[in-house]
């Protein structure tokens, strides 16, 4: 019979430690889990109540009824926040073997040596290893993780995180971020300062039915440019994985931002993520994105062009197979005069996947002059296969310029026997005109992404010609 | 050499294995090697060429990038950098190809006479044992065309490639000396010769061999 000692008496929490002795959220999501993680982490009182807040908004915001079938979601089974037990690692050395050989199968450390400007890597969810190069640091910029900057740069965390850009009320997952969102970058670039380098941060998701709710966010200053990359692949899991990042830019008068990101989530991902930049006069801002895998995507990348002459760039390549559905787009408003948007969407889907593609641009009162310009081309593989196109043009100004442009196509038997003629498989063939479609996006990737793509559709085009 | 409609790029393209003709008769033999049912790609792989007259674009896959990977299906390891160059260097320089039109994409925007020579590229680069030219010479004007002929001489003389040479017109043959002359009616070889063929042809037309090769059947 066991003795039940009187003086341990344990008291329910949601946060429980497993058999490693890891902290690790129970599954679901409650106002004492919310508060419980903002406690572990230290936070200040802002970042705790803005949590909660966003908790209350997130439990009385409906499901989407629209986009992709989220009905398969079941936000109790999602175990929502983990802290690693390891801790951070501000060198290279103090980082443990196994999560080392992770980041070199990742090709991080030697990306870093190569060209890297600095490493913000997320593991469950924390920073475990931070590096910047002391040039950068030197000229003013502020790199880290977004947790870190809680601690150090409170008063710059607070003047942008969630606010004008992306707040918590935006949307369902947006609240449901703002509740639970752990690690993610923070880029801080002072004003003329341009950063030559891309600067990069590597996630990854690990452990079954967990959510990653990274949090982005990147301030450019006054005529100051950066190129940021942000990478992503995941182990395959047989439970529903969940990953809903916030992205906020901040694109401020001349600066220029350029935000690249390559995702090769597991099939049973949902990746429902809100990105967006606000660009002011002259400013400009490019989002270069290749997704792979996962199962359903809702993303829709947003600019909105506030002052005179601002301009946004969207570049996206998708590609669903089967049971997949991507639904993603852009969101462009010009509120100013003589702002520029050019949206360039290419879509591959295969197996009976299904590839969507909505898009707003309006042209807002103030928009004389401006100009828009949208391509979304579709290519399907087989005829089971689905491309949608869902664009929304409002024009408020009889003075602006707006072009859309859609194109579905298929692989002809001619492209393929001409190929083949030349000592070309069929798959070889395929995947080199699958290379060739996603050429304008893929050419304005760094070197090693644009490699890992191509190899990833190579990959995916293997027995793809019915 | 045949008229419009005599079979003449049915034969091209069933020698090549387009998916779209089905050989219901014969067989194609290639040194001992029964060839009618391979794939496109073996056939390219045990040495035919077919220079289309009609080549597909494939929009975002530049020339060079092409032929790199073609001829990397030839082979174990992957050719190097510097060979490749080479060889590409010395194939545009006999073709008067511009070095730029290389990193153009395939057949993406290409004028007529530029997807001729592009072809004609390809198979200076891919060096086949023999080429199919299908109608190569239609389309081309007079300098353009002494050029791809000048290519497929010397293709002749230093690797000893075949060409079977598809043509409407006598033109070519000014350039090209063929040793054997084969005349096609209605999916049929009809008439075989030498050169001199070629200028009766160009002198009568083809009713003689048609009123001909009526009586026989007759």
């Amino acid at each position: 019979m066991a003795a039940t000692d009187k003086t341990r008496i344990t008291k329910p929490s949601p946060v429980v430690e497993d058999d490693q002795g890891q902290l690790r959220a129970r599954t679901g999501i409650s106002r004492e889990v919310v508060e419980e993680m903002s406690k572990i982490k230290g936070e200040p009182g802002w970042l705790r109540d803005k949590r909660l807040k966003s908790f209350e908004i997130f439990e009385r915001k409906p499901v989407p009824t629209w986009g992709v079938d989220l009905s398969g979601l079941n936000f109790d089974d999602l175990v929502l926040y983990s802290p690693p037990t390891a801790g951070r690692f501000n060198s290279w050395d103090d980082v443990p073997a196994d999560m080392k050989k992770t980041y070199e199968d990742l090709g991080i450390p030697q990306a870093e040596r190569e060209h890297l400007a600095g490493v913000v890597g997320v593991w469950d969810n924390e920073p475990v290893y931070e590096g910047l190069k002391e040039e950068y640091a030197k000229q003013g910029i502020l790199f880290c993780s977004t947790d870190t900057a809680v601690e150090q740069y409170p008063e710059l965390v607070q003047q942008y995180f969630m606010t004008k850009c992306v707040p918590p009320q935006d949307n369902k997952f947006s609240a449901l971020h703002g509740a639970i969102w752990s690690g993610g970058s923070f880029l801080y670039v002072p004003a003329g300062v341009k950063v030559d380098l891309p600067l990069q941060a590597y996630f990854r998701m690990e452990g079954q039915g967990e959510g990653t709710f990274e949090h982005t966010l990147i301030v450019v200053e006054e005529g100051a440019e950066v190129n940021y990359i942000e990478g992503c692949t995941a182990q395959t899991y047989s439970v529903n994985s969940m990953h809903s990042a916030v992205v906020e830019i901040f694109v401020k008068e001349g600066a220029k931002a350029r935000y690249t990101t390559v995702q090769n989530w597991s099939k049973d991902v949902y990746n429902l993520n809100t990105k967006r930049a606000v660009v002011e006069a002259n400013g400009t801002v490019e989002w270069v994105g290749g997704s792979m895998g996962a199962k359903y995507v809702m993303l829709y990348p947003g600019s909105f062009l506030m002052g005179e002459g601002a301009r946004a760039d969207h570049l996206n390549v998708g590609v669903a197979g089967e049971g997949v559905h991507k639904d993603t787009g852009a969101k462009v408003v010009h509120l100013a005069p003589n702002t520029t948007s050019n949206i360039l969407a290419k879509s591959i889907s295969k197996d009976g996947g299904i590839m969507g593609y909505r898009g707003l641009v309006r042209m807002g009162h103030n928009s004389r002059g401006s100009k828009a310009r949208v391509q979304c081309d579709g290519l399907m593989m087989d005829p089971i296969s689905r491309s949608d196109t869902w664009p929304d043009i409002q024009i408020q100004n009889p003075h602006v310029t707006v072009a859309h442009e859609a194109v579905v196509g298929k692989i002809s038997d001619e492209q393929l026997f001409y190929m083949q003629s030349r000592g070309f498989s069929e798959d070889e063939a395929a995947a080199m005109i699958v290379n060739g479609f996603i050429e304008p996006v893929t050419k304005e990737l760094p070197m090693e992404y644009a490699v890992e793509l191509n190899r990833l559709i190579q990959l995916e085009m293997v027995g793809s010609i019915g | 050499m045949g008229p419009n409609g005599s079979g003449k790029s049915t034969l091209a393209n069933t020698i090549l294995g387009h998916p779209a003709y089905e050989v219901t008769e014969g067989q194609i033999l290639w040194r001992g090697e029964d060839l009618t049912e391979a794939d496109p790609e073996d056939r390219a792989q045990a040495g035919l060429f077919l220079a289309f007259q009609y080549p597909a674009a494939i929009p975002g896959v530049s020339v060079a990038n092409f032929l790199r990977m073609a001829l990397n299906t030839q082979r174990e390891e992957p050719i190097n950098v510097k060979e490749f160059g080479a060889k590409l260097k010395h194939a545009t320089g006999l073709l008067h190809v511009d070095r730029e039109f290389t990193s153009r994409h395939l057949n993406d925007g290409f004028s007529g006479g530029e997807k001729k020579r592009c072809e004609i590229l390809q198979m200076a680069m891919l060096e086949p044992k023999v080429a199919v030219l299908d109608e190569t010479d239609s389309g081309l004007d007079i300098d353009a065309l002494r050029t791809v002929a000048e290519g497929v001489n010397t293709l002749h003389r230093e690797t000893g490639m075949g060409a079977l040479v598809i043509t409407h017109y006598q033109r070519i043959l000014h350039y090209v000396e063929p040793q054997f002359v084969h005349i096609m009616l209605d999916g049929r070889i009809v008439r075989e010769g030498g050169p001199e063929l070629v200028t009766q042809l160009e002198a009568e037309g083809y009713d003689w061999i048609r009123e001909e090769v009526g009586a026989l059947d007759g």
